[in-house]
């Protein structure tokens, strides 16, 4: 399955996820879709996450909140049950609307902003440590940057030359009241990153040749952790849900549903 | 007591490279031999305690045992959330260990005084709770919390060296109060350094014919409730003592112990810190006298005067 066919299922399969749980948070699954599908279909080994190998590729979702997404990616790559998945968000299943961390695939639970990131810069100096090879991916939103531990994690990863960490920030310029702007302007990630000395690369969060262009070893290049930012657009893929921050916390239901489906289905690859 | 947990950590990784000791930026003069042993076990993160705890369980969920270290309050409260989802919800195996308990760091004021840290980690799920005495306590403390694989909260005191033990104690069983004195009339439990003017003033009230017995508790989560059952049902009156505020802390654990039992004949007097900040000026001692955590004082509750 290439990447742009999963990150379709992804949105196709969140928004019925949503819908049948009456659960929150489209917008932001929608918004990171593409980040996902690209990291797993070109740098995430399917068996290696199954069996949890010591070299697997250590994927965190830091915004956890967004947990649909990477629930319908697990489920289309095989590491969760049809009947697992199917369980989302019911009386007594193992998915939560934030992510819990003893599924294959996910490495750590997540969900309150600016926790999972420090924990991904812990897993990766474990691997530099015992001399292991794999990449931690840390997926942050951008108004989780509003966290002063998610900049406690920038400068540490500098410090410790955590060239085995990209962090990618779902730059969809929304949070949950409102727009980023508006509430704490985080402004410039680029020269934010910059002047924090991490490798910064900026890309459309939905062109999947940019993101896996971007998201490329850099091991070999430079000793420094990488940040990219990923420009992105709250609620994407659906019209009426696109920038419209109503999304955040209304889940679909009738028409809504029936004009979203229409439109999913009309986009598919 | 933090030199005898220095110690025993670099022993224990010299048998153990996986190891790691995580500082925010303190230990000056204490950490010296482990980082100087074994630099490429000892990380310095900075003041930055949020990023330690998450670090920490990262590096523990990858295999690794981790010590975080640091002073109470910024080892507890300003990381609780990080401590609570990233280390005791995933089980991870980290040791958090403060340095400060009480009023240790006296003159540095409130900001440095761990009165709630007892009460603060009690709460939270998973976690295991060390407060030992002296330092053949701490010792024992450290090789249990190593031996298993769980989130630990070890609280030390500081300095001092006095010891309410006169020898090592082997194999150490979490969870079990250890027995100092006993006695048929009264109990005094007791955490942590303040123990020394626990065992003063029961060694006071046995010379005045009041047969009272005295156990430290070197872990506070779980708490022994054996020991508990047995002397409420026996004795008369139990008195804790601790540095610590009283509401929250191991006295609150001893009263939940005791609120449960059938047929409990003792009245349960606590001592400790009284819901209120330490903001008096002075030496440790100075503060123990003010906030009447003395063997005096431990007397003279206990006789109900």
């Amino acid at each position: 399955m290439d990447s742009e066919i999963l990150a379709w299922h992804i949105r196709r399969d969140v928004l019925d996820m949503l819908y049948k749980s009456h659960s929150t948070h489209i917008g932001s699954a929608f918004s990171i879709a593409d980040i996902l599908a690209v990291i797993y279909t070109y740098f995430a080994d399917t068996e290696a996450l199954k069996n949890n190998d010591k070299e697997r590729t250590r994927i965190i979702l830091s915004k956890g909140h967004a947990g649909a997404a990477i629930y319908a990616a697990l489920y289309r790559k095989g590491l969760i049950s049809e009947e697992e998945f199917k369980a989302y968000g019911k009386d007594g299943s193992n998915l939560s609307c934030h992510i819990p961390y003893h599924l294959r695939g996910i490495e750590v639970s997540t969900a309150s902003l600016g926790q999972g990131v420090g924990m991904a810069a812990g897993i990766a100096l474990a691997g530099k440590k015992a001399g292991l090879h794999y990449r931690t991916f840390a997926i942050a939103g951008d108004g989780e940057c509003n966290e002063g531990s998610v900049w406690e994690m920038v400068m540490f990863a500098r410090q410790h030359k955590l060239n085995n960490l990209t962090m990618i920030i779902d730059r969809n310029g929304m949070q949950a009241l409102g727009e980023t702007t508006k509430i704490l302007d985080m402004g410039d990630f680029k020269s934010k990153f910059e002047a924090f000395d991490w490798n910064v690369k900026s890309v459309d969060g939905h062109n999947h040749e940019q993101l896996k262009a971007a998201l490329e070893n850099p091991e070999e290049i430079t000793d420094k952790p990488t940040c990219i930012i990923a420009n992105t657009v709250k609620g994407k893929g659906v019209s009426f849900m696109e920038n419209n921050n109503l999304w955040h916390y209304r889940y679909p239901q009738g028409t809504d549903y029936d004009n979203a489906v229409i439109e999913l289905e009309a986009q598919k690859p | 007591m933090r030199n005898a947990f220095v110690d025993t950590l670099c022993a224990l990784t010299f048998e153990n490279k996986n190891i790691y000791l995580l500082t925010g930026d303190l230990g000056f003069g204490v950490l010296t031999k482990f980082w100087e042993t074994y630099p490429d076990n000892f990380i310095n993160v900075g003041i930055a305690e949020q990023n330690m705890m998450a670090v920490a369980a990262g590096l523990a969920l990858e295999g690794n045992m981790v010590f975080a270290y640091s002073m109470p309050n910024f080892a507890t409260m300003r990381c609780l959330e990080h401590i609570r989802n990233c280390i005791a919800y995933h089980k991870a195996n980290v040791k958090i260990v403060s340095v400060g308990a009480g009023v240790a760091y006296s003159t540095l004021g409130i900001t440095h005084h761990g009165t709630e840290d007892l009460s603060v980690m009690r709460a939270i799920p998973e976690l295991k709770i060390f407060s030992p005495a002296d330092p053949y306590e701490t010792i024992a403390v450290t090789l249990a919390a190593c031996k298993i694989d769980a989130p630990c909260y070890i609280r030390l005191e500081k300095g001092r060296e006095s010891f309410i033990h006169h020898q090592k104690i082997d194999n150490y069983e979490i969870g079990k109060a250890v027995k100092i004195l006993d006695g048929d009339d009264c109990a005094i439990f007791s955490t942590g350094a303040i123990s020394l003017e626990a065992l003063k003033a029961a060694e006071q009230l046995n010379a005045k014919g009041i047969s009272t017995a005295l156990f430290t508790f070197p872990t506070i989560k779980p708490i022994d409730v054996e020991v508990i059952e047995n002397y409420a049902r026996k004795c008369k009156v139990i008195v804790t003592v601790e540095e610590n505020n009283i509401i929250g802390g191991f006295g609150s654990a001893v009263a939940e112990v005791i609120s449960e039992i059938k047929g409990s004949k003792a009245t349960l007097k606590r001592i400790g810190f009284r819901d209120e900040f330490t903001d008096v000026v002075g030496s440790q001692d100075y503060l123990r006298a003010y906030y009447k955590l003395t063997a005096e004082n431990i007397n003279r509750i206990l006789l109900g005067q």
